[in-house]
């Protein structure tokens, strides 16, 4: 059993969010919300992370960052598209230098919707994301145990370019 | 609670060893839920569970290991051993004095790991680490020295069998063991190295650059440091176990309130600050038993 549903780590990332869904993912950690009496921490650190709750549409400059932002963090991990933005570009998607939602990039496992996203529905999305982990901890450890030679390093069923 | 005392008297040094690296990690873990919970409360959140802390280690044990060089964990297990062994050295009844060089040599390991990788977060976390210790460590060898002025050992088994209260004889090297106690907490004001705070920090200072199972071993690592200081502030009321039990809850509660009050100094204002409780508080209470004896 894995103890990732008890304590997920989040790692905030701001990819060209026009500061709506920012407000809200920072409204969770208010007394209000309160994101941490599910243990979830907004660590701010990639390699004390869980999960990566990303906002805004990715464009060519925050394309690096991002993907080394999701390197750094050791598996396993998941990545959250907070907002219509992360999700598809929303109505920034024709502009020249924007590529799209944060799948252009990274492989997502929750989509969160609205725009601005609601921290309940934020904090939904977070808690769905555990399970996921919890999953991906558990194959994990399958693929270890078949092949223990394997790198676990690897990216699981994702190829960067 | 003297039966309590004759039954660790009748226990072997390796027995009393044992059992304290065995409970203390519970005890430390326990402390650090209610940490949480208690610092959620003040702010008006609900907080985490009391077992959360248990829950974040056992998950940084399941986490990928990356490491950035080889020999990033290598003073991380030694920070580890050595605080575990100065924690065993205090609570089996040995020297006093030697449990706390050991705790200074721990602390340096701490800042040999934060030197050992490049990131520039992590280093600048280990030069305010190096800051905090030189801030504290003048106050803590005061504490052994007053202790010894008074019952005439450096013995941890003695100091706590001393029928004299020491707080009567020390109450300025209390008020400035008080004070440096922040520092060692890794509470705010004083919280410059490492915060347990989120978003207070650059990056996350000292432990930019560990992940996983090293993370996991800093934390651990600080409950045992946690309960070897509660431990201290026993010695100061232990012509009354119970009275002393209190007491050293009493200061953990007292450091979280400190901690929810105020806002981080500079470091400075840490250095300065915390020689001049020392000098005003420790050492003149040192001069003073002098005259007295």
């Amino acid at each position: 059993m894995g103890w990732f549903e008890k304590s997920p780590w989040l790692l905030h990332y701001n990819a060209t969010s026009c500061n709506g869904c920012d407000i809200e993912v920072i409204a969770c950690l208010t007394p209000l919300y309160d994101l941490e009496r599910f243990g979830i921490i907004n660590t701010g650190n990639p390699k004390h992370a869980d999960i990566l709750a990303v906002t805004g549409s990715v464009n060519e400059k925050s394309k690096q960052i991002l993907k080394n932002l999701y390197d750094q963090m050791p598996n396993p991990k998941v990545v959250v598209a907070v907002g219509l933005c992360a999700i598809s570009g929303c109505v920034f998607q024709d502009c020249y230098n924007v590529q799209g939602g944060v799948d252009k990039v990274l492989p997502v496992d929750v989509y969160v919707p609205g725009c601005s996203a609601r921290p309940e529905s934020i904090i939904d999305g977070v808690l769905q994301a555990c399970e996921i982990l919890e999953e991906k901890y558990a194959q994990q450890k399958k693929a270890k145990q078949s092949s223990p030679k394997s790198q676990t390093n690897q990216q699981q069923g994702f190829n960067h370019e | 609670m003297n039966s309590i005392y004759e039954i660790i008297q009748s226990w072997s040094i390796l027995e009393r060893m044992l059992v304290f690296f065995l409970l203390a990690p519970i005890a430390g873990g326990v402390l650090a839920g209610i940490d949480r919970k208690l610092s959620a409360r003040l702010q008006g959140r609900y907080g985490p569970p009391v077992r959360q802390p248990f829950f974040d280690v056992l998950k940084l044990f399941q986490k990928e290991r990356i490491l950035v060089n080889k020999f990033q964990n290598f003073p991380i297990v030694l920070f580890f051993l050595f605080t575990v062994f100065s924690g065993a050295l205090f609570f089996s009844g040995a020297s006093l004095l030697l449990a706390i060089f050991s705790l200074a040599l721990a602390g340096t390991f701490f800042i040999l790991g934060g030197f050992s990788v490049s990131s520039p977060y992590s280093h600048l976390g280990a030069e305010r680490e190096l800051i905090q210790m030189m801030s504290y460590e003048p106050m803590v060898i005061l504490v052994a020295v007053g202790m010894y002025q008074v019952t005439g050992s450096f013995k941890v088994a003695e100091i706590a069998q001393h029928q004299a209260p020491l707080i009567l004889y020390l109450p300025g090297v209390f008020a400035g063991f008080v004070y440096i106690l922040t520092i060692k907490f890794r509470k705010s004001p004083f919280d410059l190295s490492m915060s347990h705070h989120a978003h207070q920090e650059l990056v996350r200072g000292i432990t930019t650059e560990f992940s996983g199972p090293a993370l996991a071993i800093i934390e651990v690592t600080h409950w045992y440091e946690n309960v070897l200081l509660l431990g201290m502030v026993y010695l100061f009321f232990a012509f009354n176990p119970w009275l002393a039990i209190v007491a050293s809850l009493g200061a953990y509660l007292f450091e979280i309130f400190i901690d929810m009050n105020y806002a981080r100094f500079k470091w400075q204002l840490t250095f300065w600050s915390s020689w001049l409780f020392t000098a005003v508080a420790g050492v003149s209470n040192i001069i003073v038993l002098c005259f007295l004896k």
